[in-house]
């Protein structure tokens, strides 16, 4: 089932989708927001560049999109998979608990921004590129992945990574000396057990790019964890 | 150690020709108070660690027991007041920032208490509500703002989704977590009995809960802690929280300590991680933003749900609530500065945001000169203490109020101000099973039911008084008001006269 976008508004498209089962494939996908919105056991292909929160509170599902992304990608997402051939624009992943973001190219400001995790979801978040400023700030759980790779940013990932964090991993692939973490947060090379972890996560987003995972995983990477996960635990008396 | 000792705020007076040594008070008091001195067999307190929430009092069986105020104190000064010395000396010894429960304490003018209501005499006579109709119920949300009729001339009836209410009165959102389960049991059972709405609060909703979803609003605030598809299913309509009165500008921590068992999988997260709600939503930095998350949610739900956004009544605060009208909201949630809070740093609770009452009477008035108050139902929090002041509110312009420190005053808070502690000898703000048993639902159900029940009858009461026989013809009513004891300016905010005039 083919969605033509062209002349529908974001009520009338996810109004399609869920018509056909939330089986389709979108075609000239212009910025219309919310789609696929708290769907689950969707399929859908997305041609041009959807809208802001595309999937946002997502349940189960695969969304596949042949272009751009903007903002607000899988917010709260619970379950899912998100695949973006191309980049994304800011706060990608916000409170998502569960589910996969997979991005081609780069990632704006905020992704992963209060990432969680809980029982058995464990959610997982892939930047080919690079990331903006902000990655994972409040993050408490799940996996964020900077591959870093054919970006048009310089570093890996922009300013104040990680703040607030108070859970869950991130790998950056890159030495990260020219980052500055704060004091919260514990970095490490990564070791061979890492690299063993990494390679669970990496192998279906290799193969949806077609990139050569060994080759990916010889490089560098730096891990990023919190120190406490209750950060804030001495901050306040009783009055 | 010795700079640090504060003395202790209270006394406990044991009449010793009273006491029978039953020890019940040791056995109520969590804080430990109350000590059996088992080798000189009498009862000794340490009132150091007293939070004087009367538990003690109100179950000794021979009323022994007094908890006072001591009288040992600082060197009066009316500057530096012992509250102000004793705070310098909890952050010169911990480095802590002050935290404290419950709504703003200080003496700011309550505008409630200097507003009277009218009634009528001779003309437009009053009206009995024992014999005569009289209608409490509201529906918020928008209103159409023309009347459409098909081809045969009959209206057509195509509203926005609306949230149904046998009295203008919700019971306002505390979490699970904040508080205990059976206090949530309870605010949902009576909700359900009074056809009104309780608030999850933002800590998710318990799975034994669902089955009072219609009359239970769902909220997402920042850290959108449990938020996922069968819960905005669930409940009747979705509360965006962006402020909160207790703690404007400021997002909340609970602590790891308190996110365990249930409570940490209603959240949705890890045990012993701390449950942290940023102070903004960072994906919201403008109406723009708001309005993306408003219509998120509302493609979620496929416009079944009525979207109220909350915030903290601040300055401007009239328009900030003409964006939120603007943005596809349907009800807007305004919290005064007097509202209550299971934590909330001193500084902020006491110092940042304004009166309800000043932020109702400006945001209606704003949104009529505007001409889209029809767009927005307005429902205002923030110490509605009586049937009083949801009266006046109502009449200020508001569409209906949230009360929540009243509803909790009903199950057995004794205000004694020390959520934060996790150590509520009434079972209410707690998660220690031992407390939270205290709390018996069914009695702590028909506490609320009986509140709401007589402040609905003292409600038709005063209305009747006015000639007035709906809450719609109250609604915005300000003639029905005078101020007493106010300045020039204070009345033209509230938009009401002097009494006399």
């Amino acid at each position: 089932m083919t969605i033509d976008a062209a002349d529908l508004d974001y009520r009338c498209i996810n109004e399609e989708i869920r018509k056909v089962d939330g089986k389709c494939i979108i075609t000239s996908c212009l910025g219309q927001r919310f789609i696929a919105s708290g769907m689950s056991n969707i399929d859908i292909e997305i041609e041009g560049i959807p809208g802001n929160a595309l999937g946002s509170y997502l349940n189960g599902g695969t969304i596949t999109v042949h272009g751009n992304a903007q903002d607000a990608v899988g917010d709260t997402m619970n379950d899912g998979k998100i695949v973006v051939h191309g980049n994304i624009g800011d706060a990608a992943g916000y409170a998502m608990r569960g589910g996969r973001i997979y991005i081609k190219g780069d990632a704006g400001y905020r992704a992963g921004i209060h990432m969680k995790e809980y029982q058995e979801k464990v959610p997982l978040m892939i930047i080919g590129g690079s990331a903006g400023s902000f990655l994972g700030e409040y993050q408490s759980g799940g996996v964020i992945i900077v591959l870093n790779l054919n970006s048009r940013r310089q570093k890996s990932v922009g300013f104040f990574p990680c703040t607030g964090m108070h859970g869950g991993k991130v790998f950056l692939r890159s030495r990260c000396e020219d980052v500055v973490f704060p004091p919260q947060v514990i970095r490490r090379s990564a070791t061979d057990e890492d690299r063993n972890e990494l390679r669970s996560y990496l192998e279906e987003y290799c193969d949806l790019f077609s990139l050569d995972l060994e080759e990916i995983l010889f490089s560098e990477f730096t891990v990023v964890t919190p120190d406490s996960k209750n950060p804030y635990r001495r901050m306040y008396v009783a009055n | 150690m010795s700079i640090d000792f504060i003395s202790p705020e209270f006394d406990v007076s044991r009449n010793e020709s009273r006491c029978i040594k039953c020890r019940i008070c040791v056995r109520e008091c969590a804080n430990g108070v109350h000590i059996f001195d088992e080798k000189r067999g009498i009862l000794i307190s340490d009132e150091t660690k007293c939070v004087n929430c009367q538990r003690c009092v109100s179950f000794c069986p021979t009323r022994a027991l007094k908890i006072i105020k001591n009288p040992n104190g600082l060197k009066s000064n009316a500057n530096w007041c012992s509250d102000s010395v004793n705070e310098i000396f909890k952050q010169s010894s911990s480095g802590g920032v002050l935290l404290s429960s419950m709504g703003n304490p200080k003496k700011y003018p309550v505008y409630f208490d200097r507003i009277l209501i009218n009634a009528s005499q001779v003309t437009n006579p009053p009206i009995d509500p024992l014999r005569e109709p009289m209608e409490t119920k509201v529906f918020l949300g928008k209103k159409s703002d023309v009347i459409e009729r098909d081809s045969d001339g009959k209206i057509k009836c195509s509203t926005e989704p609306q949230i149904e209410l046998s009295m203008p009165i919700m019971f306002s959102a505390m979490s699970y977590g904040s508080i205990s389960y059976n206090a949530h049991a309870a605010l949902a059972r009576a909700a359900t009995e009074l056809g009104i709405l309780y608030n999850t609060g933002e800590g998710g909703l318990h799975e034994d809960f669902y089955v009072y979803g219609k009359n239970t609003i769902v909220q997402v605030a920042s850290g959108r802690f449990g938020v996922h598809e069968d819960y905005l299913e669930a409940g009747c309509a979705i509360e965006i929280k962006m402020g909160q009165g207790a703690k404007p500008g400021i997002g909340g921590h609970l602590p790891g300590a308190k996110i365990v068992g249930d409570v940490a999988k209603t959240r949705m997260i890890a045990e012993g991680s701390d449950a942290i709600s940023p102070a903004p939503h960072h994906d919201i930095y403008s109406i723009e933003d708001l309005r993306q998350l408003v219509f998120s949610l509302k493609e979620a739900t496929n416009y079944k749900k009525p979207v109220i956004v909350k915030v903290a009544a601040v300055h401007n605060i009239a328009a900030i609530a003409s964006g939120i009208a603007r943005s596809g909201a349907d009800i807007i949630a305004i919290d005064g500065f007097r509202g209550g809070t299971g934590a909330a740093p001193t500084r902020i609770r006491d110092n940042v945001g304004i009166p309800i009452e000043l932020a109702i009477a400006s945001v209606d008035q704003h949104l009529r000169n505007e001409g889209i108050r029809n767009n927005i139902s307005l429902v205002a929090g923030g110490s509605i203490r009586s049937s009083a002041d949801v009266v006046k509110a109502i009449a200020l312009g508001a569409d209906a109020v949230y009360v929540a420190s009243a509803a909790l005053i009903a199950m057995g808070c004794h205000l004694c101000r020390n959520c934060q502690s996790g150590k509520c000898n009434w079972g209410i703000a707690t998660q220690r099973a031992e407390l939270v048993s205290r709390l018996d639902v069914e009695v702590a159900k028909t506490r609320l039911v009986n509140l709401m029940t007589a402040w609905r009858h003292e409600i038709m009461e005063m209305m009747g008084g006015m000639g007035i026989n709906s809450i719609e013809a109250l609604k915005g009513n300000r003639l029905m008001l005078r101020g007493i004891g106010m300045t020039e300016k204070e009345l033209e905010i509230l938009g009401i006269s002097h009494a006399g005039e």
